[in-house]
């Protein structure tokens, strides 16, 4: 019995209880990974972190929450009201949304009823994620643009052109995935890893996803949306109160969102590492719940050890990286992968296979050792020539400028 | 004019200055594992002892002569070190002392000499602990302890009062005011003869 058929036959009852725990899972992982990111994120800096609200200050992104709660609602006067108070209610609900499709434990019996902690299992259930996701920057434009503000529209148009691109490449990514699984559906490419998981099989599409996720959900080091440094705060600068703490929700159950959608696709969701398969069946199957529990928190450090180590990059140079790097590599990469699949299925030998991923890496390493003597020339040429920046206007000289005649 | 002026330079003027420019090197990214590095640092710092000092619990130690709150000192019979003579008032440049001497009577003597403060105010709010009425105070009555924690929640509470400024009585100290120690005046104070109060001092016995 696949999962999809035990799902439905859930009753009514049952997905109003699965609805209910998934709302309360993000909300209070939403608090504890506050929480953990700023103890996290402490220890790097050689910091202690809240330590003071409750034991080791675990309660103190609830208190934040009260006290932005009592805070005082600002609407600004040029704000177009409607819009203003709509945008943070498309953030934090659309983030939500991705939860319903992720399978979250394996086969489970809940209240006596045999069940998967999954809402619903779309056909198209990945694309429904992607869908959600894309919605959710509306969110965002919408704050930016109904401020009525400079820095906030800067950082929604920023945000608006940040999420676009690496949906491009995230969505990319997830087409190995499509093509290994055979399927969009999250329970059977859960089920397709049952061998390999896809960040084996599949690294560079995961390396990829990882990439553009950081991008997807605005964080450092892409958090040009809101860069404290040059927007005040972005699209959020005119934000307060409860507002403010529903944009800040969606954030952060947006860094889980993509984090359990990364477990789904690439680490095997809530199946147990390879050897540990005899976990599965602990607790009635609620162990699973851990292993997947443990992958997400696993991302979620990585999201936090990025915003500790890197600092934030330059607009273009992110736009630039998006477009010609990540999305190029992508495309390539997909081929590679659809011709590898196609081979195995119409049966070819073992010997074309091994040919074949030995050519694509052949023409890789030519690529790069192409591009690499070509820089190199243009440069040397550049030095020989005494090319250097000459501009006809007037500029202060810059260290970097050469002179090659005496 | 001087040589600070302000037109743009013209580009024969950029390439003079190019020439004594030395070339940056090394302007291309590290290396992969280079710029892996950083995140080593990061994961490893974790693992370090936090430089914080959880202060209301831990009260860090401070230099022995650090600026804190100040304090009117006594002479070892009780009597008040403090002349009111306005000196440290004078020198201080936030204008946050205020005193108003008055004469020692027979009956009211708080301090050997001539004058004693009848107020002795500092405000905290305009002190900036810089010690020049410390410097300025003749008779040693101002110095200055190592305690920091002044701040408060009324801007009122921030005047201390002499009251509140006075050094505590130690042991052979007696509660001004009362008579100098018999058969001694005030040079013998100044001088540090005093070494203790004499029974004859204490007026409520």
């Amino acid at each position: 019995m696949t999962d999809s058929t035990i799902l439905l036959d859930d009753p009514g009852w049952i997905i109003a209880v699965k609805g209910l725990l998934i709302f309360v899972l993000c909300v209070v992982l939403t608090l504890l990974s506050v929480w953990g990111e700023r103890r996290i994120v402490a220890r790097m800096q050689m910091r202690l972190g809240p330590n003071r609200v409750g034991p080791f200050g675990l309660i103190q992104a609830l208190a934040d929450g009260v006290k932005l709660a009592l805070k005082e609602d600002v609407i600004p006067k040029a704000a177009d009201r409607a819009v203003f108070i709509l945008a943070p209610i498309i953030s934090a609900t659309t983030c939500f949304m991705a939860f319903a499709v992720i399978p979250l434990t394996g086969t489970v019996n809940l209240f006596g009823e045999e069940t998967v902690m999954q809402l619903t299992d779309l056909p198209v259930g990945v694309l429904y994620v992607l869908a959600t996701a894309s919605i959710g920057v509306y969110g965002i434009v919408l704050a930016g643009w109904s401020s009525g503000s400079t820095y906030p529209l800067l950082g929604g148009l920023r945000s608006s052109a940040q999420v676009i691109s690496y949906e491009i490449a995230m969505g990319l990514s997830f087409v190995g995935v499509f093509i290994y699984a055979g399927s969009m559906s999250t329970s059977d490419i859960i089920a397709s890893q049952s061998h390999w998981w896809n960040v084996v099989v599949l690294f560079p599409s995961f390396a990829i996803y990882v990439i553009s996720m950081v991008g997807e959900t605005n964080r450092a080091p892409f958090d040009l949306a809101e860069a404290e440094g040059e927007l005040v705060g972005g699209f959020h600068t005119e934000y307060s109160s409860l507002k403010f703490a529903l944009f800040f929700l969606a954030e952060y159950v947006n860094i889980i969102a993509v984090s359990s959608l990364a477990t789904t696709l690439f680490l095997g969701g809530p199946s147990a590492p390879p050897g540990l398969g005899f976990t599965e069946s602990w607790l009635g199957g609620w162990f699973t719940f851990i292993w997947f529990f443990l992958k997400v928190l696993g991302f979620f450090f990585f999201f936090v050890w990025l915003r500790g180590t890197l600092p934030r990059l330059r607009y273009d140079q992110f736009m630039k990286f998006g477009w010609k790097v990540l999305i190029p590599v992508n495309v390539a990469w997909i081929l590679v992968v659809a011709t590898l699949r196609l081979m195995t299925q119409q049966g070819a030998s073992q010997f074309v296979i091994a040919a074949f991923t030995g050519g694509v890496v052949l023409a890789v390493l030519l690529a790069m050792s192409v591009y690499d003597s070509t820089k190199k020339k243009a440069e040397e040429r550049a030095h020989d020539v005494g090319e250097m920046l000459e501009p006809s206007f007037p500029v202060p000289a810059l260290p970097t400028i050469k002179k090659a005649v005496e | 004019m001087s040589e600070f002026h302000l037109e743009p330079k013209r580009s024969d003027a950029i390439e003079k200055a190019a020439q004594s420019a030395v070339p940056v090197t090394g302007t291309e990214p590290a290396s992969f594992v280079k710029q892996l590095k950083g995140f080593w640092v990061t994961f490893a710092t974790m693992f370090k002892k936090p430089n914080t000092i959880e202060y209301p619990e831990v009260k860090p130690e401070v230099q022995p002569r650090f600026h804190g709150r100040h304090q009117l000192n006594r002479y070892e019979d009780g009597l008040e070190k403090c002349i009111g003579c306005e000196l440290c008032a004078w020198a201080c440049p936030a204008d946050a002392i205020y005193v108003e001497g008055e004469n020692n009577s027979e009956e009211n003597r708080m301090s050997p000499g001539e004058r004693h403060a009848k107020v002795y105010q500092i405000n905290y709010l305009r002190c900036i602990f810089c010690g020049l009425c410390i410097e300025a105070c003749p008779t040693r009555a101002l110095t200055m302890t190592n305690e920091y924690e002044i701040a408060d929640d009324k801007r009122e509470k921030l005047i201390w009062e002499k009251e509140d400024l006075l050094a505590p009585l130690r042991n052979g100290m007696l509660m001004p005011p009362h008579p100098m120690y018999p058969g001694s005046d005030h040079h013998n104070y100044y001088r540090g003869e005093i070494k203790e109060s004499h029974p004859s001092q204490d007026v409520n016995q």
